[in-house]
């Protein structure tokens, strides 16, 4: 054990003993809760751990300090786009301003935030060519069932009632399957042609009158733009369906092509991807959706409005009846829109434009390194967009050696593992995104990793296989997680214990 | 370039590695055609610069308000030790935990998280997150037709009106049905889920898979949550929660009075109000369907060495191995908020917990008194807990008015829930332990010169008909 | 070598007649592919399943897969060890891990299914 450095953590309610902590709140007279009735109060009070201050934050400091983060170092992971995040904008989400306001507030006490929300409409709008953006789900997911759900509204509104397929490239994320399924519709899997773009014949055959909508994510989630797209927009249009954008891969396009000009109705976008806010260990994230002309009409309500006079406010409950109604409560995670906010406006044009040419140029040179090394199979050798993929699939055959191990291997090399596993139509596939925040000397560090780890599969494949050795814990029992869960912490029974001060 | 390490020099190096001499040469698999215009936006702006247009923005909204303004969104004393946490950037720039030995910071905090909820709402499994109170409930709806196999839900008009709209929309895309349960108009129960309308509903019609019901409503009264559960019970239907964690302090919980599931918003537990989010969307149920309950799950386990460790699981539920057959599609939750929530707790306690919460109440019952004195009485007459309405006419304008004097008054029932007119003419006010004694007095002060100077008695008569008699 | 006296379906489904009775599992390449087992979604008892047709779920830590019956009729019995300990399915496939009986609806619906050596030809192609 050592002094500084990770350590693994009692839970809170171990450390909790009865009469700690306090200090933090007023009490209140004592008679208080009189007029609630006994039979709508708490017979037992929760069982809270109690802590004083030192030990609760020294708790929440070492807990910290067994987390990977983009703050400690590389993520290569692809799909996620875990580029830097910004300090400036953690401050500016903080001002009090915008962190005080209450979200019912009257629109004439909320015309920053308004304008905010409204400007960021636009600029998000510009970036994606499309017409108008609502920036109400929470998350790409979220923003996904938005657009799916405009788009049923825009075919029910035409009495075009059997329009109830979605159809998807096998290669797609999961959550737009998930997505149709929630809006009630089936997803036909398209396959991929062998340089991994749509399968044009396989696309043509799924298409008919029951398509509602095509999901396609451009560039592909094999790092490839599709350069049929066009002609995949213009298949599905003339089948009377409508094309949705999952934009997870915006940073490999900015200011290089704008869906919405080149025919795409609908598009997500995610800020916790492209636009630099914090992951946050899991979320908060947010899924701006734009929409062209034919979807205006359905964007979730409350959209916000700019008046001939220059202020700002919200469409009023009601005013808008063609809408899809709501997602979610109040206008949107403007917590996270403001730090997204924050980074559009630092960068503008000339900056987005330097983003996308910095990350694709990234990408494609830690697969030309790894390519040239011959330690990994590269299936799409050719010019990618701001992701690839490698695979450990010859490693495999020749070793045993599998990508799952060379990524907890890779952790032993002090970086996050990439995508492994995904998209599920390559074996033994990892996605690696390097972004454009990285150096050339961390791409070379993590490439020289890499090669290592191929080489160390032929000469001590055991090293590998049994791999994390330097992180907090080895591997996990996943198997009895799931069979015996154990979902939270069951504290011994014990009695009521008195206010300490 | 603001956060870019590359050089012109570094960029050289990587291009002559693929034999280019250009970046272009990398995007020339976009067809001419498909081209973008060129992106029509301000020049980038120094930090300097980025941080006086944030304050100045920051300082167009009125934030120095003296605020009653409660709806779903409230206002908590929150400990600087939390923020202070939260800006470790090993918390906030953390990714999702799928490589749980490097992430057992992120995953043990998920657990504790779990576990602190389920000691709240009085039940056993917890998801790691949802998105809000709305998306949440409207989930747990979802989750109740799965369970039962029946198509039909039924809604408290009680409930949040966002809320209810949320679920409108996603029960529209699933293409089940919901009806909505009408609240009493009169009498002792007024404001509340009108339990005979219930057991009519429940009786009549498409076989019910849940009933959802808000404690404390969205009126701020206190519901017959028992009754409601054992209506619902009775008819084979599950029962739905919808609840306000800082009142879990003091008030029964789901798992005591027999709700299945329980959903609710977050954002209480010290998160501030942000205008509308991130929040938390909270979403809890029993053991019997944990696998039907969306979202991630943290669990206990051990690693090769027999250490303790926790990960995430039973993820064969979750859209990335489901796919079209998972129960959501909810990937991103609000993991950072989860932490937010828990810190808060840790930092309370369940008697700073329980003071807070009773603060509230003892603050409301101040407020109560002064704007009934003011001229403005209660609209309603069951017991609440620190939110409830009062009876003002003109209330839009009333509130208008008062808002120019620096007070925000709460808010307009009859523009929020327009298709309530049991509610028209009222606000919808509410006091938290940050509420001030001198607020109270100056809110009332201004109310009453707003109502005397409307030419009406201070004591005027209640708006909902039959209220006064048998109250 | 799989057992010589089942049959056993393309999805990797395998079943021993006795009689009018069908005994149903999945086969020891099928638990490799999943992986550790932990939840088995059997059906009630009393229900009907046609042949081919889904009669469960079979969930491990990284996958979901569909249970599809080998031969149509009524589940008379689910194997109760499952919910307990589902990692039978990976330790006995054959044996122990067996997941549900039915009574045969129509015996001649064997004769559709691949016999061991058409089974062991189809997994070496896999």
């Amino acid at each position: 054990m050592t002094v500084a450095g990770p350590r693994l953590q009692p839970t809170l309610f171990e450390l909790s003993r009865p009469g700690r902590g306090g200090g933090k709140v007023p009490h209140p007279p004592a008679d208080a809760l009189e007029r609630i009735p006994p039979d709508q109060r708490r017979e037992t009070p929760p069982g809270l751990p109690e802590l004083n201050e030192p030990e609760l934050v020294r708790h929440y400091v070492n807990l910290s300090q067994l987390n990977y983060a983009v703050d400690t170092g590389f993520y290569p992971l692809g799909s996620c786009t875990m580029k830097w995040n910004p300090k400036v904008n953690e401050w500016a989400a903080r001002l009090p301003g915008f962190a005080g306001l209450h979200p019912m507030a009257p629109d004439a006490v909320a015309q920053g935030t308004l304008q905010l929300l409204w400007e960021l409409e636009q600029i998000l709008a510009e970036i994606s060519g499309m017409r108008a953006v609502t920036l109400q789900p929470a998350a790409g997911a979220h923003g996904e069932l938005t657009g799916i759900l405009m788009i049923r509204a825009y075919h029910a509104a035409r009495g075009d009632h059997d329009r109830t397929e979605v159809l998807v490239p096998d290669s797609a994320h999961g959550t737009n399957p998930a997505t149709a399924t929630m809006a009630g519709l089936r997803t036909v899997s398209v396959k991929a042609a062998p340089d991994g773009g749509v399968d044009l014949g396989a696309f043509r055959a799924a298409i008919g009158p029951r398509t509602a909508a095509v999901m396609i994510t451009n560039p592909s989630t094999m790092g490839l733009f599709e350069s049929r797209i066009g002609e995949l927009i213009e298949i599905v249009h003339a089948a009377g369906g409508l094309a949705y954008m999952d934009g997870a891969n915006l940073n490999a396009i900015l200011g290089r092509f704008k869906p919405g000009e080149a025919g795409f109705d609908v598009m997500h976008i995610n800020t916790h991807k492209t636009f630099s806010t914090p992951h946050g260990g899991g979320g908060p994230g947010a899924g701006p959706v734009g929409v062209g002309e034919k979807l205006l009409p359905y964007l979730p309500a409350p959209r916000v409005l700019r008046e001939p006079d220059g202020s700002f406010r919200l469409e009023r409950p009601g005013e808008r009846p063609s809408s899809i109604g709501r997602m979610r409560s109040f206008v949107g995670s403007t917590g996270v829109l403001v730090r997204a906010y924050a980074y559009l406006r630092t960068h503008g044009a000339s900056g987005l434009r330097e983003i996308t040419d910095d990350a694709v140029l990234a990408a494609n040179y830690l697969k030309t390194r790894l390519a040239d090394s011959g330690a990994y199979d590269i299936p799409f050798p050719g010019v990618c967009k701001h992701e690839f993929i490698a695979s450990a699939s010859s490693i495999k055959k020749r070793t045993g050696v599998r990508t799952l191990d060379i990524a907890k291997r890779l952790l032993d090399h002090g970086f996050h593992a990439p995508t492994v596993y995904f998209p599920l139509t390559v074996d033994e596939a990892m996605l690696i995104e390097p972004t454009e925040t990285e150096s050339v000397e961390t791409l070379d560090a993590f490439a020289d990793a890499l090669i290592e780890i191929a080489h160390e599969a032929d000469t001590d494949p055991e090293a590998v296989t049994s791999a994390p050795h330097d992180a907090p814990v080895r591997r996990l029992d996943e198997a009895t997680a799931a069979r015996n869960p154990n979902l939270r912490w069951r504290p011994a029974t014990g009695a009521w214990t008195p206010c300490p001060d | 370039m603001a956060y870019g390490p590359h050089t012109p020099a570094d960029r050289e190096r990587m291009l002559a590695a693929l034999g280019m001499t250009s970046v272009d040469e990398l995007f020339a698999d976009i067809p001419a055609e498909l081209r973008a215009s060129p992106l029509r936006l301000d020049p980038p702006e120094p930090e300097q610069e980025l941080m006086a247009r944030m304050a100045a923005l920051a300082g167009r909204n009125r934030v120095g308000l003296a605020s009653f303004l409660g709806a779903g969104a409230y206002r908590h004393f929150s400990p600087p030790l939390v923020d202070q946490l939260l800006l470790r950037g090993e918390w906030y720039t953390a990714y999702t935990p799928y490589q749980p030995e490097v992430s057992q910071g992120t995953l043990q905090s998920i657990y504790e998280y779990e576990s602190l909820l389920a000691e709240l709402v009085g039940l056993d499994v917890v998801s790691a997150s949802h998105y809000d109170g709305a998306a949440a409930t409207a989930e747990a709806a979802l989750m109740t037709c799965r369970a039962t196999g029946r198509g039909r839900v039924l809604v408290s008009r009680a409930i949040h009106p966002h809320y209810r709209q949320t679920l409108e929309t996603y029960f529209g895309g699933a293409g089940l049905r919901f009806d909505e349960v009408p609240i009493v108009t009169s009498g002792e129960r007024a404001g509340t889920t009108d339990l005979e309308a219930l057991g009519r509903l429940l009786a009549d019609g498409e076989p019910v898979a849940g009933v959802l019901a808000a404690q404390p409503s969205f009126y701020g009264l206190l519901e017959p949550m028992a009754e409601i559960g054992r209506l619902a019970h009775a008819a084979g239907a599950l029962f739905v929660a919808v609840v306000e964690p800082v009142s879990l302090g003091v008030l029964a919980p789901p798992g005591s009075y027999g709700a299945d599931i329980a959903a609710g918003e977050g954002q209480p537990l010290g998160i501030a109000l942000q205008f509308g989010g991130p929040y938390l969307g909270i979403l809890a149920c029993t053991d019997a369907l944990v696998r039907q309950i969306p979202g991630r799950l943290v669990g206990l386990t051990t690693d090769l060495d027999g250490r303790r460790a926790f990960v995430m699981t039973l993820q064969a539920r979750e859209q990335h191995i489901r796919r079209e057959r998972a129960a959501s599609n909810i990937c991103t939750n609000q993991a950072l908020l989860a932490l937010a929530a828990s810190i808060w707790l840790g930092s309370l306690g369940p008697h700073g917990l329980r003071d807070v919460a009773a603060m509230g109440a003892s603050k409301a019952t101040e407020l109560e008194a002064a704007l009934s004195g003011a001229g403005a009485p209660r609209l309603h007459p069951g017991p609440y807990l620190n939110e409830f309405a009062v009876s003002v006419p003109d209330a839009a304008g009333v509130h208008r008015r008062l808002l120019d004097r620096g007070i925000l008054a709460g808010l307009v029932l009859g523009a929020a829930v327009p298709d309530e007119p049991s509610v028209a003419d009222a606000l919808l006010v509410c006091a938290t332990e940050t509420t001030t004694s001198g607020e109270i007095q100056a809110f009332a002060r201004a109310l009453a010169e707003e109502l005397g100077l409307a030419g009406r008695a201070p004591a005027a008569e209640p708006v909902v008909a039959g209220a006064g008699a048998g109250a | 070598m799989v057992p010589g006296d089942l049959r056993y379906t393309k999805d990797h489904e395998w079943v021993r007649i006795d009689g009018d009775h069908a005994t149903v599992g999945v086969t020891d390449f099928a638990a490799n592919q999943l992986g550790d087992v932990v939840f088995v979604d059997l059906p009630a008892t009393g229900r009907a399943v046609e042949q081919f047709a889904t009669f469960g779920v079979v969930e491990s830590v990284k996958a979901v897969s569909d249970l599809f019956a080998p031969v149509g009729g009524e589940v008379v019995e689910t194997n109760p060890a499952l919910a307990e300990h589902p990692e039978l399915v990976n330790g006995d496939p054959f044996g122990q891990g067996w997941m549900i009986r039915l009574k045969v609806a129509d015996s001649a619906q064997v004769d559709g299914l691949l016999d061991p050596a058409a089974y062991e030809k189809l997994v070496s192609e896999s």
